[in-house]
């Protein structure tokens, strides 16, 4: 398959959008965990309770539509391949935990991509809105339609003092996850990132690396989310949040501003090097890879280096994981191999950027 | 100082654990340290689950453990039959119900998790909002008509009455 043609349908056409402040903000979303009255949790049910819960849901929702997201179509996550549950984790449509263990589990998704509803992961349902660049409230908005939009079909698992009632204590309430993923390499190059995170967490915040607890910091991505889901309502939790992500904007801009006043020519260079290690190298491993692409990304958007979108690295950073190399290859491929074909594959890519210039 | 989790022997680890910006300090004794592998300072690698397991096995020395031995009874759910030392093992609630069956000792932790709240205070389901509404309705017009019988204003409590039963069955018809 011609890369062109692999890539238009690899990357979900919601990140094909920019949103706004998209030279910081890669992406927000808004998780909301629902269960069904009466039926015991994901976790503790066998597999007939499970199918129960997965059938009512698929009845009333799979190839439904709802407003302007068109129709949602159904999924079976046990009947997918390894690769395909894999390629869904690095799009961020399913969880690392539902793919490893789909007992009847399921996933629901619009056309673009933009909304996933997971079935039966820990809790049964989990709604999930995506929304390029920094549209938080937006992304709420939609999330609380479709939950509303469930509600008129099932009855909910909810009690008047704890809310939603979720499977994990950290999330009862209103069962609201919101984040936000962040590009934010000049805070970690001027090593304010060591001083932001504590004081984002006092402020009952996380922060972490893209794929979620316990993961590290790839590509200087992180995301921000709120820890608490009792005691404050969906849109506060969402203020709170907008408030610090907005001030990380602002620090980010400014420390880019001063390392390029500063150390122009040290900039220059790094961001040159890495576009070089990206255009030549025939081997590469997936750190060096999400490095160099965030110092290229960084140089796109302080103009240091012209005529390739930033869109390509948002796209790179996908394509570049074992799922989507395995599956462009069209086989299963070690370690070894991967590294040698995202080599080829991100050299491919930047080719094509400038034949279309 | 006594380890505060066997209460016996000398407490030898003391450190500080921040939850949520909320300081909490460990004193335990070695052998309580290494039984519990999650209180060894420096083993960073473990996740949410972990810590909250920890946070959650934290309750039961704080009750008297000489009670806690004697009586065996560990509250089980009825619904999932989940037992809260499962439940603290874990850190996962098997079902809705074993919000009420741990009903007791859920708001300390909840208070540690969600910096200090217990109640919810967001979105209230549409459908099931109406229905809390209307039965805090019925519950205003019940202590009414035991006023109105208290008062003997007969013909108004049998309006009242009425009421209450036509609002009962609508929401009995909407279950």
């Amino acid at each position: 398959m011609s890369l062109e043609r692999f890539m238009s349908e690899a990357i979900s056409p919601w990140m094909k959008r920019e949103g706004p402040d998209s030279d910081i903000v890669l992406s927000s979303r808004i998780r909301l965990a629902r269960n069904l009255e009466n039926h015991v949790f994901p976790m503790v049910a066998n597999e007939q309770q499970a199918e129960e819960v997965n059938q009512q849901i698929r009845q009333h929702y799979a190839d439904e539509s709802y407003g302007s997201v068109g129709r949602l179509t159904y999924f079976d996550v046990d009947q997918l391949k390894p690769i395909e549950k894999r390629v869904l984790v690095e799009k961020h449509l399913i969880s690392p935990n539902l793919a490893e263990d789909p007992k009847k589990s399921g996933v629901l998704m619009s056309e673009d991509e933009s909304i996933s509803i997971m079935i039966n992961e820990e809790d049964h349902i989990r709604i999930q809105c995506l929304f390029p660049g920094f549209q938080l409230s937006e992304a709420l908005t939609l999330a609380s339609g479709i939950d509303d939009w469930f509600e008129e079909k099932v009855n909910y698992a909810f009690d008047e003092k704890h809310g939603y009632l979720t499977s994990c204590p950290t999330n009862v309430g209103t069962g609201m996850r919101a984040s936000v993923m962040m590009h934010l390499p000049a805070l970690v190059m001027t090593q304010k990132m060591h001083r932001i995170v504590p004081a984002i967490n006092q402020l009952g915040l996380v922060v972490r690396g893209i794929y979620g607890e316990g993961s590290e910091a790839q590509g200087n991505v992180f995301q921000v989310s709120n820890q608490m889901t009792l005691g404050k309502s969906e849109q506060d939790i969402v203020e709170d949040l907008r408030g610090v992500v907005l001030q990380l904007i602002e620090e980010e801009r400014s420390a880019r501003k001063n390392l390029f006043e500063t150390s122009k020519i040290q900039l220059e260079d790094r961001v040159h090097r890495s576009l070089g290690i990206l255009s030549n190298s025939r081997i590469i491993q997936s750190k060096e890879a999400t490095k160099c692409l965030s110092d290229v990304r960084l140089g796109i958007d302080l103009k240091i280096i012209e005529g390739i979108s930033r869109k390509i690295l948002n796209e790179l950073m996908i394509l570049t994981q074992p799922g989507f190399l395995q599956q462009y290859a069209g086989k299963p491929l070690s370690p070894d191999e991967r590294d040698i074909r995202r080599a080829t594959l991100i050299r491919e890519r930047m080719k094509l950027e400038k034949n279309n210039e | 100082m006594y380890c505060q989790e066997c209460q016996q022997r000398p407490a030898t680890l003391h450190f500080t654990k921040i939850i949520n910006g909320e300081k909490n300090e460990f004193h335990i004794c070695e052998q309580c340290a290494k039984e519990k592998g999650d209180f060894i300072p420096g083993s960073n690698s473990f996740s949410i689950h972990n810590l909250l397991s920890g946070l959650l096995n934290f309750e039961q020395p704080l009750s008297d453990p000489g009670t806690a031995a004697r009586s065996k009874q560990v509250t089980q759910c009825s619904q999932c039959g989940m037992t809260y030392p499962e439940f603290a093992k874990i850190g996962r609630f098997g079902c809705m119900n074993c919000y009420k069956t741990f009903a007791s000792k859920l708001d300390p932790i909840f208070k540690r998790i969600h910096g200090g709240n217990t109640d919810h205070s967001g979105k209230i389901p549409k459908r099931l909002g109406n229905d809390l509404l209307e039965r805090k309705k019925i519950n205003q017009l019940r202590e009414k008509l035991q006023q109105l019988i208290a008062q003997e204003e007969f013909e108004e409590a049998a309006e009242v009455r009425d009421r209450i039963r036509s609002m009962q069955q609508r929401l009995e018809g909407r279950d």
